[in-house]
């Protein structure tokens, strides 16, 4: 397959779609494997580099696909990986939501939603704690994440004004 | 809470979730897409919300992905769920090759890094306030809070598989629900 750039970054990236469970982040060692061990697609710096800023920008982690697929074949390479990364999983949501759609207001769905609920409410609060922990910034992250948890909590305020303060108080105190 | 009986349009539903795409820095989406659809269009209960994001977390894939195309198919039908997806996806994807394209300039400037490292600890705090406040609901009745307790400690302290918490937990808090309901 290696006259093909495309289908092999297909081959590659939409198994791994339906592997990522839990968030993207379970992706990320494969994809290293592939791109810079396996095909040698990338350095090894290149794949740092990517993984920052895909982590940096916003968005899903696991559009670090995107990248690798631009940096392999362009245009047609980023659209293929995105596509493949995201798809075969996606169909599988929708199938889902259809079901549970032709099925609204039986009464074991609001069992289920009434069950899931708690359930949910702890992966958010995990899913937080994971953040605070690996936030950058030591304890002035932790007191920005604080403050702004306080605040969103207290006032009804757009969220995105507290994003851009916790950008100014850094500059500030760290520049 | 009544969720709002107005039906968000396609194009409505794209730009929601752009906006969504585009400013979650540093992770914790899933904070914002609760904000955004529960509590400030109120498209729809907290509950079904929650339910959705248990199975968008179970169910392969990119979760933060996954939960923008069941809210969408929830809302709007199958276009929903594409034009939700592509929403979440196509800007960001524009974002990380520009700034890719531009990482050498960008390196330059250790403020820009510092920024980003503001923006993302701000963020947890939307991550943060949103659990805690769907946790206050669930510590109302003493099964649901014992049940969120569990999948806290068993992500956050025990460090199991995802999956392995909500495959675990999920049938027997339903089991519970169940018999509640059906009383």
């Amino acid at each position: 397959m290696r006259d093909n750039p495309l289908l092999t970054l297909l081959a590659i990236m939409a198994p791994l779609s339906l592997m990522s469970v839990g968030g993207g982040q379970a992706i990320i060692p494969e994809v290293h494997r592939q791109a810079v061990l396996v095909h040698g697609w990338i350095s090894e710096a290149t794949f740092v580099a990517d993984f920052a800023i895909s982590k940096m920008a916003p968005g899903p982690t696991s559009l670090i696909v995107t990248l690798i697929g631009w940096q392999v074949a362009g245009v047609a390479g980023a659209a293929v990986a995105t596509v493949a990364i995201f798809l075969p999983s996606s169909v599988l949501v929708l199938l889902l939501a259809r079901v549970w759609a032709r099925h609204r207001g039986a009464p074991w769905q609001k069992a289920v939603e009434q069950g899931l609920a708690p359930v949910a409410a702890g992966l958010i609060l995990a899913g937080s704690l994971t953040l605070f922990r690996a936030a950058s910034g030591g304890w002035l992250a932790w007191g920005v994440a604080l403050v702004s948890t306080a605040v969103i909590m207290m006032v009804d305020i757009n969220p995105l004004l507290m994003i851009g303060a916790g950008a100014v108080v850094f500059l500030m105190v760290g520049g | 809470m009544l969720p709002n009986p107005a039906p968000p349009t396609l194009r409505e539903l794209f730009l929601a979730f752009a906006k969504l795409g585009v400013t979650s820095f540093g992770g914790g989406l899933t904070g914002w897409m609760m904000q955004e659809c529960v509590r400030r269009r109120k498209w729809m209960t907290e509950d079904e919300f929650l339910t959705g994001l248990a199975m968008a977390q179970a169910l392969p894939g990119v979760n933060v992905v996954n939960l923008p195309i069941w809210v969408g198919y929830r809302l709007a039908g199958s276009g929903g769920a594409v034009v939700a997806a592509l929403g979440v996806i196509l800007p960001p994807m524009l974002i990380v090759v520009i700034m890719a394209a531009s990482y050498g300039w960008l390196q330059r400037y250790a403020a820009t890094n510092l920024a980003l490292q503001g923006a993302a600890a701000a963020a947890i705090g939307l991550s943060l306030s949103m659990g805690l406040r769907a946790a206050r609901r669930q510590m109302r009745k003493l099964w649901p809070a014992c049940v969120m307790g569990a999948a806290l400690v068993g992500v956050s302290v025990l460090h199991l598989p995802l999956l392995v918490v909500v495959a675990v937990l999920a049938p027997v808090s339903i089991g519970l629900a169940y018999r509640r309901v059906s009383r």
